[in-house]
């Protein structure tokens, strides 16, 4: 990879772990909405980058499918099923608050950058950095789910996830056959079309969608 | 006919069904549609179980689409739960859902079978993935059918906690992908992995089963991972709940235990001593929340989380003894299971409720259901002459001859614990003084009957006598799983 290339990645992956933190924090479910089709750009961004030189057909498939299903289908989905209220709303409710949320955010970005050592000394990708990156994603993207109470976070934390996973993905396994395109194509926007499905039963049923406040179901000791 | 137009049948014919469902005006065959297909489905299983039953691999499209016996015997039980499955929804999802709902329900119910069967049938692992991933999204709103808050509640635990875990196993198959990239080789499946795991570079092998092992365990309900696994399985419709509990939580464990065979390749990934600790566990933690729940249908779910960790044990024996044993234990548990949620279903449907103080006295009231219930339990809890009872002796065995006496002793005092706790509810449910001030009991639908008795002819049955192709193919599965 020339070094221009390798540095516009640096950039990408700079500004990828920034999107997953604001996520994290963010408390206008609409704008946590917009963070992520930014998050799926970038993926789609480092994908080509990493795809051009030397050049890759199934990365650049990848990238393509990332921006048809993550930053169009997924957000189109979501506001067509999901009543408009829900995307008015500030979030109130997180577990802790926010300066916690960051310090938590920057352990687990060091813990992906630790995660990421040992495997890049163990074997050559694309880009070490999108190995350690993509692990940090995906740690923070759980921090999301954990944190979030409400519907719509809580499953943009678990595309998060995926999008860190699959950050790692196009570095270690660029000619992976064609599985990874077709799981974006057709399980992302099915996920994304039965959670909506499950969000605005939810809402019906409880006149809101913070499924943290379901909690009827445990034992009773 | 020819095999291999018979294994393409399998996945096919409740594809075809959800697809006729899709149409309007459908739901009058809805029923009759999903019973039929499910049981052509499981005849043509039988006829490719009996071609498998002496070992060798059907192949349908070289290193994507196989079978062998261990995946044939997973076809089978998987339709023939599906089909006991089928006929019990014909009486429990009655006239009171609307005809719109009716044909949704069975459209999803034949999509989340055909789900299903795609996992034993693919051997690349990209592709077990995104199988293992259909399942979980096309039961979610069926785990959510009643739409009451509790379900809802249950659906969403269910959605969050197996997603998470397909998102971390999905980083895991990547992983593994890697590793193999590594040693030069391209072929994905089950066997390529297993010829290149001793040469994959180990921290990346060591870093792929900790993802899969997280993220396929969250989806069979390993302790601590196991808390969505009451909620989703005693919300759902009792048809889902037997499939649910009985076969997808199977055929997931059945993703890990091919993996096993993989990472026993590379010892300094502690694959059996993995496998111990997670199963005792999760044994463990279940018989104690067997104990103390009021909920029977919590119970079975409980029980389920119980005989997942009792196969994982076994599994970790590594051993050809511990590997029959694990099968068998797979199969005597699915039967078994299932049985008991329609029983459980059936308590639900003429008693109204699902707290086991509010239906003592079950005898009294409907004499099939608390026959059902109790021969469920003592079925499942391990009592003799059942299935399970020689399946899990058959794991004692195993562990004592492979030296494993500290596992086997803790795994044998904690199934001693579960069995008396299953026995102590079912005995009350069963034989209990009435509760007082209790309201109607309703009359048990005809279809339901029907499905609890031909339910229950394997978990009779199977304790006594095996047939003989079966027997084969159990053997045979032990050893494809052995390697």
């Amino acid at each position: 990879m020339s070094a221009w290339l390798y540095h516009l990645n640096a950039l990408v992956l700079g500004l990828f772990i920034l999107t997953a933190i604001a996520m994290v924090v963010m408390r206008q479910i609409g704008a946590c909405m917009q963070v992520f089709v930014l998050q799926s750009l970038l993926l789609a961004a480092s994908a080509f980058l990493l795809g051009g030189a030397p050049w890759s057909w199934h990365l650049f498939a990848l990238g393509c499918v990332t921006i048809a299903s993550k930053a169009v289908l997924i957000p189109w989905i979501l506001r067509s099923m999901v009543p408009a209220q829900v995307y008015a709303r500030r979030e109130f409710s997180q577990s802790i608050d926010v300066s916690a949320i960051l310090l938590s955010s920057l352990a687990l970005l060091l813990a992906g950058y630790a995660a990421g050592i040992p495997l890049n000394a163990a074997a050559h990708s694309l880009s070490p950095a999108n190995v350690s990156v993509g692990m940090a994603g995906l740690l923070i993207g759980l921090l999301q789910l954990a944190v979030r109470r409400e519907a719509v976070p809580q499953i943009l934390g678990i595309l998060a996830m995926e999008n860190g996973a699959f950050l790692v993905g196009i570095a270690i396994a660029p000619n992976f056959p064609l599985i990874a395109e077709l799981a974006i194509a057709f399980d992302v926007p099915l996920l994304a079309f039965i959670v909506a499905l499950l969000t605005r039963s939810v809402y019906q049923e409880t006149g809101s969608t913070e499924v943290g406040s379901l909690t009827a179901l445990r034992e009773l000791l | 006919m020819n095999m291999h137009v018979a294994a393409w049948l399998i996945p096919a014919l409740p594809l075809f069904a959800a697809l006729v469902l899709a149409l309007p005006r459908s739901e009058r065959v809805a029923s009759a549609l999903t019973i039929g297909c499910s049981v052509v489905s499981f005849g043509l299983s039988i006829a490719v179980m009996c071609g498998l039953q002496m070992g060798g691999v059907l192949v349908l499209i070289a290193h994507w689409v196989e079978v062998d016996s261990l995946s044939a015997l997973l076809l089978l039980l998987i339709t023939l739960i599906a089909t006991t499955a089928a006929i019990f929804s014909a009486g429990y999802i009655g006239p009171e859902h609307s005809a719109l709902r009716t044909r949704l329900y069975y459209a999803n119910f034949n999509l989340f079978v055909f789900s299903m069967l795609s996992i034993p049938l693919t051997v690349e692992l990209g592709l077990v993935w995104i199988a293992v991933e259909l399942t979980t999204l096309l039961s979610i709103l069926l785990v959510s059918f009643s739409g009451t808050r509790e379900a809802l509640e249950a659906a969403w635990k269910y959605m969050v906690l197996t997603l998470l875990g397909a998102t971390v196993a999905v980083l895991g198959v990547l992983m593994l992908f890697w590793a193999l990239h590594v040693t030069g080789s391209t072929d994905f499946t089950w066997t390529g992995l297993r010829v290149a795991a001793s040469v994959m570079p180990l921290a990346l092998v060591k870093t792929a089963f900790a993802l899969l092992l997280i993220g396929y365990g969250a989806k069979i309900g390993l302790v601590p991972l196991h808390t969505w696994l009451p909620d989703a399985h005693s919300q759902a419709p009792a048809p889902v709940c037997a499939l649910l509990s009985g076969i997808e939580t199977t055929v997931v464990l059945y993703v890990l235990l091919r993996l096993r065979g993989v990472f026993l390749q590379v010892p300094a990934v502690h694959v059996q001593a993995w496998f111990a600790v997670l199963g005792l566990i999760s044994v463990g933690v279940a018989v104690l929340l067997i104990v103390q729940t009021h909920d029977f249908k919590r119970l079975f779910a409980f029980s389920t989380v119980e005989h997942m960790g009792i196969v994982l044990v076994a599994a970790s024996f590594a051993t050809p003894l511990g590997d029959a044993a694990a099968v068998w234990q797979i199969l005597a548990h699915a039967v078994t299971k299932s049985f008991c949620f329609y029983a459980a279903g059936s308590a639900l449907l003429v008693s109204g409720t699902r707290s086991i103080a509010d239906v003592t006295g079950l005898l009294d009231k409907s004499k099939i259901t608390a026959a059902a219930l109790l021969v469920g339990s003592l079925a499942i809890s391990g009592a003799p002459p059942f299935a399970v009872f020689l399946s899990e002796l058959a794991i004692f065995r195993a562990g004592i001859v492979s030296q494993h006496y500290l596992v086997t002793g803790l795994l044998a005092a904690f199934i001693v614990i579960g069995f008396f706790g299953v026995l102590f509810h079912a005995g009350n449910m069963a034989f209990g003084r009435p509760a007082p001030g209790r309201r109607a009991w309703l009359k048990l639908p005809v279809l339901c009957g029907i499905a609890l008795g031909i339910a229950a002819l394997p978990v009779i049955v199977l304790g006594a006598w095996i047939p003989l192709a079966l027997a084969r193919l159990l053997l045979h599965s032990a050893a494809v799983l052995g390697g």
